[in-house]
């Protein structure tokens, strides 16, 4: 199993190279049945347009180690950003974008008016747009760099 | 239960790509770059959530999602004729957008609750995601809604001319007993029930005035397939760029 998860560890999100699917949280069940390994993953947004090229690419890596790999996509254990290890949050913290904070306190949308800057981890922060590049970031503003930064959204 | 059941993921998905493609239709020409981005992102959401619906139907034993997307006529689609009116200028798809989404959200949030364990699994997940839709319509119907007397009078004009369809959202199923009984969904008048109070709670925060609906018809037709002239020229716009490429990722 540990083994399988090192496999898995390997694959990376497309958009963001320095957070494997494993810290990233979309791996939600992981069966061995000697060569045979069934993954259950699960998207971050129900319309990201990588999930395709993540499930390719999850078989590809056990593949490449000699499993048969059975990838199925299932909501039975929904994704939310609160799923994000605290080594994912790290890296995406030195890859510049700001970690999500706590999912349980986003019952006000005010959470999401400022956030913790990536670069001088000041908060006097502004939310551009909650709709940043791609589906998962919201754009902030940081008054102390004079400097946009992207928020991984808490969903 | 499968026929009402049917009916209802319809009902929803096509909802949501109708509304999905009308949003998509402001990339490029949104009033500010952001916006431009935002409608973006939500189209992209909502023709994500309408495959999931579909493909929840595709287990049901209906065709798969891009048949089911593309290859339609209007008459079949089960959508709200609300989401299909033609975008016009920025204050009606803001007022729309700000209608619809909020009874969507409400919506997903009643159906976290199905008793149809795989919709109320899927409806868990949505109803995380409209959060930000309802955050980018009541946000910028509160600034709007009571910036300039321009602005105040065009959301209000755009909201007299949207609220029949918005009632048109409600419009009750035949299956409405038999959904409520089987605890797959709270129904509609309920749903508007909730839905009334909560834009009524956003719009007492600014100039706008919600039209006294008792008073308004509803437009009805779209749930069962009695569209406007606007619905089919968009599918035939959806199913060209099926038909060129029918592995297009869209
Ligand atoms: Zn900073």
């Amino acid at each position: 199993m540990n083994k399988i998860l090192h496999i898995l560890e390997t694959v990376k999100d497309p958009e963001i190279p320095v957070l494997s699917l494993v810290d990233l949280g979309v791996i939600t069940d992981v069966v061995v049945d000697g060569d045979t390994v069934l993954v259950k993953m699960t998207p971050t947004f129900v319309g990201c347009p990588a999930m395709d090229y993540m499930k390719a690419e999850v078989e590809t890596a056990l593949q490449q180690h000699g499993y048969k790999p059975h990838v199925t996509i299932s909501f039975e254990k929904p994704w939310s950003s609160d799923l994000i290890s605290e080594k994912g949050k790290a890296a995406l913290k030195k890859y510049g974008l700001a970690p999500p904070p706590d999912n349980k306190l986003f019952t006000d949308l005010e959470i999401l008016e400022t956030a913790t800057c990536p670069r001088c981890n000041g908060t006097n922060t502004e939310l551009k747009t909650p709709f940043g590049p791609t589906l998962c970031r919201a754009l902030y503003y940081c008054h102390s760099c004079k400097e946009a930064f992207e928020q991984f959204k808490p969903v | 239960m499968s026929l009402a059941l049917k009916e209802l993921l319809y009902k929803l998905a096509d909802d949501q790509l109708i509304l999905g493609h009308r949003n998509s239709e402001w990339t490029g020409f949104g009033p500010l770059l952001e916006e431009d981005i935002a409608f973006s992102s939500m189209a992209q959401d909502k023709v994500g959530q309408s495959l999931a619906l579909y493909t929840l139907l595709q287990t049901l034993g209906e065709s798969d999602p891009d048949t089911v997307a593309f290859t339609r006529n209007a008459n079949q689609f089960h959508n709200c004729i609300l989401v299909e009116l033609p975008n016009q200028e920025y204050d009606f798809s803001l007022i729309r957008h700000f209608l619809f989404d909020t009874a969507e959200a409400l919506r997903f949030e009643a159906l976290s609750n199905s008793s149809y364990e795989p919709l109320a699994q899927l409806a868990r997940k949505i109803r995380g995601e409209l959060r930000y839709h309802t955050l980018h319509a009541n946000t910028w119907i509160k600034q709007l809604g009571s910036a300039t007397e321009e602005s105040i009078t065009r959301l209000q004009n755009s909201l007299v001319v949207a609220m029949p369809y918005a009632l048109g959202i409600f419009e009750p199923s035949p299956y409405e007993a038999e959904l409520i009984s089987e605890k797959i969904f709270s129904g509609e008048a309920d749903l508007q029930k909730k839905w009334l109070e909560k834009i009524e709670a956003t719009l007492n925060q600014t100039h706008l005035h919600l039209p006294d609906w008792k008073t308004i018809i509803p437009v009805y037709g779209g749930r069962t397939g009695k569209h406007s002239e606007h619905l089919q020229p968009l599918l035939d716009e959806m199913s060209e760029v099926f038909r060129i490429d029918p592995s297009a990722e869209w």
